[in-house]
């Protein structure tokens, strides 16, 4: 099962950067970024995943025998980190995307040549 | 054509990274070391059932410091890069009419969806949850808000307000650790109580409170500022 998990995390990277390289419209390059950042996550957490342990919440689980019974938790509370920082690093591009769109009142990545040597 | 070629092989030699890391992935039979102290030592020194809230606020609550006021900079960064003059300001945009069912429904479901936040935020030491989603789960409320109401303007005053309340209350609880307890945000100058409920694991909720108050805040002021740009006159 791990290994599905890593491999739909790797893959959608690949689609990730794909959709970053590829792709004319802003908007369409920061969804890509997104993807890519879903992508990371879910190979982070599934490093975390022990064969056939529970998520590390002991409702039901007696924390004495803790250390048996459950997955990882460091790489959750990293994903968690990281979930949060993508949403402010989206939101930024975002804004930056509406900025460069009152600037030159296109979403066309072609028209913006101010940079390109 | 050569950008083409370029982009097909650079995704290649990626992929053939990733497929080598693949292949070295094994999956894990036992913790591994640090987990293992985690597991072991979780329930006893800091008594929060969700052992993730434990490392979040507890073990790493400086770095949750830090992820709180990168949060804090995206959203000061966004309000700066989205100002413009008063005089450019339309104060009521045309827009469409919102539909009759998404402006009724959102009258409805709004004080739910805020229920829901405080109710995870508040919980985060027991359940699957926290200050960040339960904040989210708020500025997704603000949101619909501003769906069926697109002139509906979050006010800055009530934001700014919380969000320093919430901030200054986050590190004073961290600086109340170094003088009563073993160090900066140590969660045991409350009792830990027994764990599971909601009263236990020492300031964690009380943390995790302002936390969602906070996340929830900023979250709402970036939507908000986002939707005031579109009242600019072009």
């Amino acid at each position: 099962m791990e290994y599905v998990i890593i491999s739909t995390g790797f893959a959608l990277m690949l689609l990730g950067l794909w959709g970053i390289l590829s792709q004319k419209n802003l908007i369409k390059i920061i969804l890509g970024f997104t993807i890519f950042d879903t992508g990371i996550n879910i190979v982070m957490v599934s490093i975390g995943y022990v064969r056939g342990k529970a998520a590390p919440i002991l409702d039901v689980i007696n924390p004495a025998e803790a250390a048996d019974k459950i997955v990882d938790p460091v790489p959750q509370a990293l994903v968690l980190t990281s979930i949060v920082i993508g949403l402010g690093v989206t939101s930024l591009m975002l804004v930056y995307a509406m900025n460069l769109h009152r600037e030159k009142n296109s979403l066309d990545i072609n028209n913006f040549k101010d940079l390109k040597w | 054509m050569i950008k083409k070629i370029l982009i097909i092989g650079l995704l290649a030699v990626v992929g053939l990274i990733f497929f080598d890391l693949f292949n070295a992935y094994q999956g894990n039979e036992t913790l591994s070391k640090t987990a293992n102290y985690y597991a072991e030592n979780g329930a006893k020194d800091v008594g929060a059932a969700n052992l993730v809230t434990a490392i979040v606020v507890t073990y790493r609550g400086l770095d949750t410091l830090g992820e709180v006021t990168i949060l804090f900079l995206a959203a000061a960064i966004i309000s700066f890069a989205l100002k413009f003059r008063k005089e450019d300001f339309i104060p009521n945009r045309p827009v469409r009419v919102t539909s009759e069912l998404l402006d009724s429904a959102s009258q409805v479901i709004v004080p739910i969806i805020f229920m829901v936040g405080i109710y995870i935020f508040i919980n985060g030491h027991l359940t699957p949850g926290g200050g960040f989603q339960g904040g989210a789960v708020i500025a997704s409320g603000v949101l619909l808000m501003i769906m069926s109401n697109p002139n509906f303007g979050v006010s800055h005053k009530v934001i700014a307000t919380v969000e320093s309340i919430s901030g200054i209350a986050f590190v004073l609880i961290g600086v109340l650790g170094i003088i009563l307890a073993g160090g900066f945000l140590d969660n045991t100058i409350l009792p830990l109580g027994k764990l599971g409920d909601l009263f236990s694991a020492g300031v964690i909720p009380v943390i995790y409170t302002f936390v969602g108050l906070k996340v929830g805040a900023e979250l709402s002021n970036i939507i908000g500022t986002i939707s005031h740009a579109q009242n600019e006159k072009n």
